[in-house]
């Protein structure tokens, strides 16, 4: 910012002809509203959003087209008998898996994260700096990467766990524990430490601190992050598709990229689809229920539970 | 000031607790993220056993070359066939996101400054595509792509095409076009973020300085948004080189291969024997992004250590 203040002062010779010009310019508004601006915004916005909104509207076509409405049904949910989501068992088997995965992995991921951005946050040191690094190193590896070296550790070293749930289980934590670890840092920073050391002062131990005092200020970011994990794996393609092995271990994603490369693979993926988008929506809509009720008693609005919802704190 | 209570506070206990909470993070990154990467390093500098398997050789004084060769081979020389997929893959890139940015920027844009009291409304719309899953917007744009499909039905129905267009047979634009709509979601949030962190008093000062609206655009908002212009698009195009599944989707020809796909390739469709030049890929691809990688954390670290 002061770049820019420094910057205006040797500018005198354009200045003079911009307010020579503006003299001459019939007068408009300076803060008129940018209809262009807004314009250009709702076509992106219509752009991103139309067609997904097709295609979860042509999973309910009574028919195989995806490009002519034919009635509505349930017909690739549950009515049908041999292609339905219900019907199908590799269908049916990926709808288990994803839920599967995503419950176990937010399970696992939350507390583990959570606990190693406390610890990583007070203990400083070498140690605490090196994989404080290394985790913020695993929020930006390209997923390739690493899913490349989770697959060679799980079929050389590690060849008890093998390929399938459990190697996808394991690496989608590796994946996702930065979200709580960098949101709950975040939160850390902006509370401060006057909390915890009033509570040391009044003679909590570090444990008490901890559980009675951090763990209820750090609620809201532990939902976020939640939200956040579950709804990543849920999304996650590359990790799981390296490493499931079977159709019993194959989750939505893979199962969808499967059926449609090379070809059409019909409206019962659209209805795959369509149960992947539900789930993390209504993950998303209860995490920003929750997070806006236990910040309620704090400063801040709509608009910074959205954004932290959608990971925009660390 | 617990000497009150009577009880001096014990540091090395209270770091020692610290520690302990820590440590079950710490273990799982080393287990798990670090040792992953070292067998990476296993396999690449590994030998191939009789039936040209490759073979990790966890010893690093007796790793061998052989791996290394091979990947040579496949990079220059008569059986070269990666560097035009590498080329490929950088023009894909770099034509991705610069569409990206000049779609997120004005976007992010209006939303941060002049969205006013509708903000929250554009934010959830801007959010939404965040929550949606990758693989069900493939989805959504092959159903249009289709020969039959609406993106035919509404060009032929403006008389912009004669027959319909085969998007889905292997077209460099429609692969471009699916990685902008794949991974702008991440750019834009980036971009609102940080153009809301924007004092709003500094582009207003610029304009009662007498700057019109696109010179206070570029000599106040621009300068001001780089960091997060950089940030966002470090998360977009990082994630976009290791992408082997877009094109796959909307293409699924040679024509659009990407680098990607040569590791992907190697590791799940050569039946082993390729692994061990997928290994030594995966390397060099890291190798090459270790720079902006560690950019981007040492970023991420000042951020947050500004914020404390």
């Amino acid at each position: 910012m002061t770049a820019a203040a420094t910057k205006s002062p040797p500018q005198p010779p354009g200045l003079a002809r911009e307010t020579v010009l503006g003299r001459l310019r019939p007068r408009r508004n300076p803060w008129r509203h940018p209809w262009f601006l807004e314009g250009f915004t709702w076509i992106y916005l219509i752009w991103s959003l139309v067609p997904v909104a097709l295609a979860v509207l042509f999973s309910f076509n009574n028919g195989k087209s995806q490009s002519v409405w034919q009635g509505f049904s349930w017909r690739w949910y549950y009515a049908d008998p041999v292609n339905s989501v219900l019907h199908n068992p590799d269908l049916h088997a990926a709808v288990v898996q994803t839920i599967r995965l995503s419950v176990y992995v937010t399970l696992i991921t939350v507390p583990l994260g959570v606990a190693f951005a406390l610890g990583i946050n007070r203990w400083r040191g070498p140690v605490a700096a090196t994989f404080n690094f290394t985790m913020i190193l695993s929020f930006v590896i390209p997923e390739l990467i690493f899913g490349v070296a989770t697959f060679f550790v799980f079929t050389r070293l590690f060849t008890t766990v093998g390929l399938g749930s459990l190697a996808e289980i394991l690496a989608l934590v590796t994946w996702n524990v930065s979200w709580p670890a960098l949101i709950v840092q975040a939160r850390l920073a902006t509370l401060g430490r006057q909390y915890e050391e009033a509570a040391a002062d009044l003679g909590a131990t570090p444990w008490q601190v901890t559980y009675r005092v951090m763990m209820r200020l750090l609620t809201p970011a532990i939902f976020a992050s939640a939200v956040l994990v579950f709804s990543g794996v849920v999304d996650d393609f590359v990790l799981v598709d390296l490493l499931s092995s079977n159709s019993g271990n194959t989750p939505m994603s893979v199962y969808i990229y499967s059926q449609q490369r090379g070809g059409n693979g019909g409206p019962a993926l659209n209805a795959l689809g369509t149960i992947m988008l539900a789930m993390t929506f209504v993950v998303a809509i209860i995490g920003y229920i929750a997070y806006r009720w236990l910040t309620r008693g704090e400063r801040g609005s709509q608009i910074d539970a959205l954004t932290t919802i959608a990971g925009n704190e660390g | 000031m617990t000497s009150a209570a009577g009880r001096p506070p014990n540091r090395n206990q209270h770091r020692l607790f610290w520690a302990a909470l820590a440590a079950p993070g710490i273990i799982w990154l080393a287990v798990l993220f670090i040792v992953p990467f070292y067998a990476i390093l296993a396999i690449a500098g590994g030998q191939l056993d009789i039936f040209g398997n490759p073979v990790a050789v966890w010893n690093p004084l007796h790793w061998s070359g052989t791996n290394f060769t091979a990947a040579w081979h496949d990079l220059v020389g008569a059986s070269a066939f990666v560097g035009p997929i590498l080329l490929r893959t950088l023009v894909y890139v770099a034509l991705a996101s610069l569409i990206s940015l000049l779609i997120a920027y004005p976007a992010a844009y209006f939303v941060a400054r002049f969205a006013g009291r509708r903000k929250a409304l554009f934010l959830i719309l801007l959010i939404a595509p965040f929550w949606i899953s990758y693989m069900m917007r493939m989805l959504a744009w092959i159903d249009l792509l289709q020969t039959d499909g609406y993106v035919n039905k509404v060009l032929s129905s403006l008389h912009l095409i004669s027959q319909p267009v085969d998007w889905l047979g292997g077209m460099s634009i429609t692969v471009v076009l699916g990685l902008v709509y794949g991974y702008i979601p991440y750019l834009i949030l980036v971009l609102y973020a940080g153009l809301d962190r924007i004092d709003p008093a500094l582009i207003e000062a610029g304009r009662d300085l007498g700057l019109g609206r696109v010179r206070t655009f570029v000599r106040v908002t621009l300068p001001l948004s780089r960091q997060p212009i950089l940030t966002g698009m470090l998360i977009t195009v990082l994630p976009m080189l290791g992408d082997y599944f877009t094109n796959q989707l909307l293409s699924g020809t040679t024509g659009t291969t990407m680098f990607g796909n040569v590791i992907d390739d190697q590791l799940t469709s050569s039946g082993g024997v390729l692994e061990g030049q997928g290994a030594v890929f995966a390397l060099l691809f890291l190798l090459v992004l270790t720079a902006p990688m560690i950019y981007y954390v040492v970023a991420t670290n000042r951020s947050s250590r500004v914020a404390t």
